[in-house]
């Protein structure tokens, strides 16, 4: 068995060729990342995405990849799209809360000498 | 002589892109409806039908719609965008919030100039719809992606705008 077989190579049990695309991604001394990714996308699919890419985007593409796969498995259900759902919720919040400190500010400079009793909710 | 056993014609959309018979306890069915085939066909294009299979039958079945819909939200989002797919949308969506926090910020800052010190407590609630969220909190403190993909202010609104809502929001 060739030791210097990727992770990829060395998780499906396979010699790992030199121009093999996984192989840049998926050093040997971190199997958990490809199995992670192959868990949920499939070595298939991963191997076909990363090869509809320019060489230089497919470093990020795998992180990205590996990412998505790691917060599908802690949340099934959810994914990253969770994260996603959770941001745009808080962000909504905030922006809703923005025009009413900027009415605060206002009505403070029109007012400036009297006391105020803000409600911000 | 055998024949061919013909595919029921209630086939759901992963069985007709399958080419497969519809059984009746087919775990696609109830989610993949045959009127709308280019849904699977993203889920996949990007997850392979295999996994989602898995995927299904590894969650409780009552939260199977939840989950074949926020597959198929991550899938279209991963075709729009193949090499940073709903990461992109995260530090998008930070950058976004981060904006906002600062305005905020901002705007309080400018408030406790105008007002008298019995206001300090109304500023402190403001900041505290922020901090609300300790698990958005953790998120934000642990992703490493925000530093490397943050999109231009100019193209934030549209990159938004383009990938909408999560359905579940």
């Amino acid at each position: 068995m060739n030791p210097k077989r990727c992770a990829a190579c060395r998780y499906l049990r396979r010699r790992c060729p030199k121009d093999c695309v996984f192989s840049p991604y998926f050093p040997p001394n971190n199997p958990d990342k490809f199995a992670c990714v192959h868990r949920i996308y499939g070595a298939g699919n991963v191997s076909k995405m990363l090869q509809q890419l320019p060489v230089q985007t497919r470093a990020e593409a795998v992180e990205s990849l590996c990412f998505e796969a790691t917060c599908r498995v802690e949340d099934p259900v959810y994914g990253c799209v969770g994260i996603i759902s959770l941001l745009q919720n808080q962000i909504q919040k905030t922006q809703n809360l923005l025009p009413r400190t900027q009415a605060e500010i206002s009505v403070a400079q029109i007012k400036p000498s009297q006391n105020q009793h803000s409600a911000f909710m | 002589m055998r024949g061919h056993e013909p595919r029921s014609s209630s086939s759901c959309a992963a069985c007709k892109l399958l080419k497969r018979r519809c059984t009746p306890t087919c775990i696609f069915a109830p989610h993949f409806r045959s009127s709308d085939q280019i849904t699977f066909a993203k889920v996949h294009k990007v997850f392979g039908a295999s996994n989602v299979s898995k995927l299904l039958s590894e969650v409780p079945e009552e939260q199977r719609q939840e989950t074949v819909n926020s597959l198929a939200y991550e899938a279209d989002v991963r075709l729009k965008d193949p090499v940073y797919g709903c990461i992109g949308a995260i530090a998008s969506l930070q950058k976004k919030m981060l904006e906002l926090q600062h305005d905020i910020a901002v705007a309080r800052n400018r408030l406790l100039a105008h007002n008298a010190s019995g206001v300090n407590n109304n500023n402190n609630h403001v900041l505290s719809t922020l901090d609300d969220s300790p698990q958005l909190a953790a998120f934000l403190d642990l992703v490493p992606y925000s530093d490397l993909m943050l999109l231009d202010g100019s193209g934030l609104d549209a990159y938004l705008y383009d990938i909408g809502p999560p359905p579940f929001v």
